[in-house]
């Protein structure tokens, strides 16, 4: 076995654990390379199928092509599609866009909130209807218990303490000093009620795993991470006010694999085009205690 | 044409060891004079030190966390990542502290090989005996041991030699031998990287040098076929019709063609074909790989039951199993509690029967208690409610380890070492044989239910003498039967003096268990074709009924007590108290049958 199947084997078990034992299960999908290979690996586990919703987070400020990319994919795939969004901040105009918020709040609000209320229910979820293509209110309101989400160990320092299987209480916050026990290939899938798992798949994967994977299955990903003649390409996505590209002339998945091992990227973390991380020193570890993916 | 690269391989390490011996400082050392840091980032750590007026250490590297800092302890297994010529490695951070043993578990059990840290200045202590211990429960057999901060011992060979004695008579108990000691300082990167100026008597490898010669772990395919069922899929969307038995191989190898029987039911079939999405069509998955596979015959078996193929050993089936375990929970592990076992991809209840003895892991001294306490590493036998299948630890590792849940939280591990006999041996073994044999209809247990509009079910009534059970069962036969529904009220007059006919004896009750065995093989014949049964019996044990679950799916079964005291130790299903009539009796069954979508509930 080499290094790429020794991961899609671990993520397809950790899927189908997660599968048998939650019964009100979903799967965040930002729409980025990672969330995308997490919903492969889905089809991979189950042999062609997404048998749970996927969610989306929608903060209005994503880059266009990213929610064209979505839906396009979830046609062509049937997948359950749900967004959700915080629409009384939007509505408030409480965003760093409108210059109410640093990033940091914009965040909290836009990502963090709007995600805690559609997993809990208390926020409308946005559904496709795939006789017609469009989004419609859900009528299904059931917190979701099970959520599979696509952080990589190697992001930055508080997601290399990540468990496959971790535990969120009701308010969603995360107790990173006190974690469950994970060996064997057994997982914490029992949970109180009122609480939630986070399931991650992807933990042990690296930038350029995801990538080398992406070519090995050929994966569609979103334009947006190749130069498109401007010597620019995006290596992480979000939204459009707070990313901002990097200098390369990769165009195409092997050109990206290629600029990663040569090095010439070592020094700069992945998400160094995400402005929200640099804010405050522990910008996403205090924004993932509370509920960030 | 880019030029192939030879892919290099993976190892999962761990470093582990006493609190403040100095892991972390040890590998923040290699990331740094590897330069496997990005640029800067020492600096960065430096100059946060300066600003915060503390002196820089490697740790810092490592503790990304702001209350890790606070604390100077490692809460959490960080992992890093790391490169040689030869191996991608990634390095699992273990916490040293007690509190945390938890937390080293989860990093260790990762892990094909350790590097356990020993600070030189401190000695060998609790914590250093105990890691290794937990390495060698683990299954983690090669480890290195590093003898750390040397300079604080002048890089005295004395002081190094003195804990190499120490240490390697411990790990000879354990059954662990080390692959080699290297004297280090973390702090100065002595040994680490390079070898060091400051210990010429020392002519071994320097740690980069020793992680190189660790080997992989080979790929158990040699081994029997276990794959621990995940689930059994049948996505019906967009006219799929596969009906895929899913799960991950734990050791050997299957190729389409072998016949697979499942544990613990002893079911049988042939592997039709492999599965997977998006890859062309395979003939054979290994050990380690995950896979799919579809049957000739449809059986029912589902999540929990282990593959294996016929032919290769057979894995042992039992409800009391002897194991060694570690306990992580805070309240200790105690007698008359129920707990959940997971084994593979089983979940049962289970208790603790009896404590053989509890070693102290930090000096491997054996006291009898009569709990096991956190921490506390035991050998205990284990009743489960029903039967599992396992492998023991020395045949094949992966299938004989478990874990247990106490409210929620997974509070011990452990592994099998030996499957103890239990009351229900004699019949399983009957019945291992019988699933082995079974002729399968080629109309399936859903077609049938569908047809009758009604799952195949066992209601066992039973009661003190007077209870009017016979009366309750024929109403329910004439109810469920105008209701159109396929049912059968079985006498147990009607085995005894048939089926039952060579081994009854007039007045006695001789062959009790035999006469539930047979009573259990006609319900299952009953059950397999379609047939809601009643059966009536006085005053059932807990243990009958166990008998009858070794023989029917115990799903099927309903178990209803009838009478307000419970003379005997069962625990029904359904405790009917009081009623004024036969009628109501009756009624509380038969919702009770809605509930359970036995027969359909009208709206």
């Amino acid at each position: 076995m080499n290094h790429i199947e020794r991961l899609e084997a671990r993520s397809v078990h950790v899927f189908r654990e997660a599968y048998a034992n939650f019964k009100n299960m979903c799967m965040l999908w930002s729409i980025g390379k990672d969330s995308t290979v997490l919903l492969w690996l889905a089809r991979k586990a189950f042999f062609g199928h997404v048998p749970f919703p996927l969610v989306h987070i929608d903060t209005s400020y994503k880059i266009p092509e990213m929610i064209e990319y979505r839906d396009k994919l979830a046609k062509k795939w049937k997948l359950d599609m749900i967004y959700g969004q915080n629409e009384e901040a939007l509505e408030n105009k409480q965003t760093f866009p409108d210059g109410n918020a640093t990033r940091i709040e914009c965040c909290r609000l836009l990502k963090t909130g709007a995600l805690r209320n559609t997993l809990n229910g208390r926020g409308i979820r946005y559904r496709m209807n795939h006789d017609t293509g469009d989004y419609q209110v859900d009528r299904n309101r059931e917190p979701y218990t099970g959520v599979i989400v696509g952080v990589r160990a190697d992001e930055e320092g508080s997601r290399s303490k990540e468990r496959y299987f971790s535990p969120r209480d009701t308010e969603n916050l995360w107790d990173i000093g006190d974690q469950p026990p994970e060996f064997w290939n057994q997982y914490k899938t029992d949970f109180a009620p009122g609480t939630h798992l986070r399931i991650h798949p992807l933990l042990d994967w690296t930038e350029v795993d995801i990538w080398k994977y992406i070519k090995r299955e050929n994966i569609p990903t979103v334009s947006l991470y190749y130069d498109q003649g401007n010597g620019k390409r995006y290596r992480s996505l979000g939204c459009y006010p707070c990313t901002f590209p990097i200098d390369s002339t990769a165009k195409t998945v092997d050109e990206v694999i290629e600029e990663l091992e040569s090095g010439l990227l070592k020094n700069i973390a992945e998400r160094s085009g995400r402005a929200q991380d640099k804010e405050d020193g522990g910008g996403l570890e205090e924004l993932r205690k509370n509920g960030y993916m | 044409m880019t030029e192939i690269k030879r892919e290099k391989e993976d190892m999962n390490l761990v470093f582990v060891g006493h609190v403040d011996h100095g892991k972390s400082t040890i590998i923040g050392r290699m990331l740094a004079d590897t330069g496997s840091l990005p640029d800067g980032k020492l600096e960065q750590v430096k100059e946060n030190c300066k600003r915060n007026s503390k002196p820089f250490e490697y740790a810092f590297l490592l503790d990304a966390l702001k209350d890790e800092q606070s604390q100077g302890i490692t809460i959490d297994s960080a992992r890093c990542f790391f490169q040689t010529q030869k191996r991608n490695y990634i390095i699992i951070d273990a916490p040293g502290h007690i509190e945390f043993l938890k937390n080293m578990v989860t990093g260790a059990s990762r892990a094909e090989a350790a590097l356990l840290v020993i600070d030189a200045n401190e000695g060998v202590r609790e914590n250093s005996r105990r890691h290794g211990y937990m390495l060698s429960m683990l299954g983690i057999k090669q480890v290195a041991v590093l003898v750390n901060k040397m300079d604080l011992v002048d890089y005295n060979p004395l002081v190094f030699e003195d804990i190499v004695q120490e240490y390697t008579q411990f790990l000879k108990k354990i059954d662990i031998q080390p692959e080699t000691f290297i004297p280090v300082s973390g702090m100065n990167g002595d040994n680490v990287a390079s070898l060091s100026q400051q210990m010429p008597w020392y002519k071994g490898r320097t740690v980069l040098e020793e992680l190189d010669q660790f080997k992989t772990e080979r790929v158990p395919e040699e081994k029997p076929f276990r794959m621990p069922v995940q689930d059994v899929y049948k996505f019906t969307k967009d006219g799929d019709n596969r009906r895929i038995i899913a799960g991950t191989i734990d050791t050997g190898v299957i190729k389409e063609g072998d016949t697979v029987v499942f544990y613990p039911s002893g079911k049988k079939s042939r592997a039709n074909s492999i599965q997977e999405f998006n890859k062309p069509h395979q003939k054979i998955k290994k050990a380690s790989e995950h896979a799919g596979i579809t049957l000739e015959e449809q059986i029912y078996v589902k999540r929990g039951e282990i593959a294996t193929i016929n032919g290769q050993p057979k894995p042992e089936v039992s409800t009391r199993i002897k194991t060694n375990i570690f306990w992580l929970g805070r309240k200790p592990m105690i007698k008359g509690k129920e707990y959940f076992m997971k084994v593979g991809t089983q979940k049962v209840r289970t208790r603790l029967e009896r404590i053989h003895m509890v070693l102290d892991a930090s000096t491997l001294d054996r006291r009898e208690k009569n709990q096991v306490d956190r921490h506390d590493v035991a050998e205990i036998t284990m009743k489960t409610e029903k039967a599992i299948a396992f492998d023991l630890a020395e045949t094949i590792n992966k299938t004989s380890r478990f874990v247990i849940i106490d409210d929620y939280e997974i509070t011990g591990g452990g592994i099998i070492t030996a499957s103890e006999a239990d009351q229900q041996a004699w019949v399983r073994d009957k019945v291992l044989v019988r699933n082995y044999k079974w002729i399968k209809s080629v109309i399936s247990k859903d077609r049938r239910a569908e047809k009758y509009s009604q799952k195949s079910s066992l209601i066992l009534i039973t009661g003190e003498k007077d209870a009017r059970r016979k009366e309750i069962a024929k109403d329910l036969e004439q109810t469920l039967f105008d209701g159109g529904k396929f049912v059968y009220y079985l006498g147990i007059g009607n085995i005894l003096y048939g089926v039952d006919a060579d081994i009854k004896e007039e007045g006695k009750d001789t062959h009790r268990k035999e006469h539930l065995r047979r009573m259990a093989e006609v319900a299952h014949i009953m059950l397999d074709s379609g047939t809601i049964l009643i059966i009536t019996a006085v005053e059932l044990l807990e243990a009958d009924v166990e008998t009858i679950k070794a023989i029917v799916d115990e799903e099927l079964i309903e178990t209803v007590w009838v009478g307000s005291d419970i003379s005997t130790d069962l625990k029904p299903e359904l405790h009917i108290t009081e009623f004024n009539d036969i009628r109501e009796a009756t009624q509380i069954i038969k919702s009770r049958l809605q509930e359970k979508g036995v027969i359909f509930k009208p709206f």
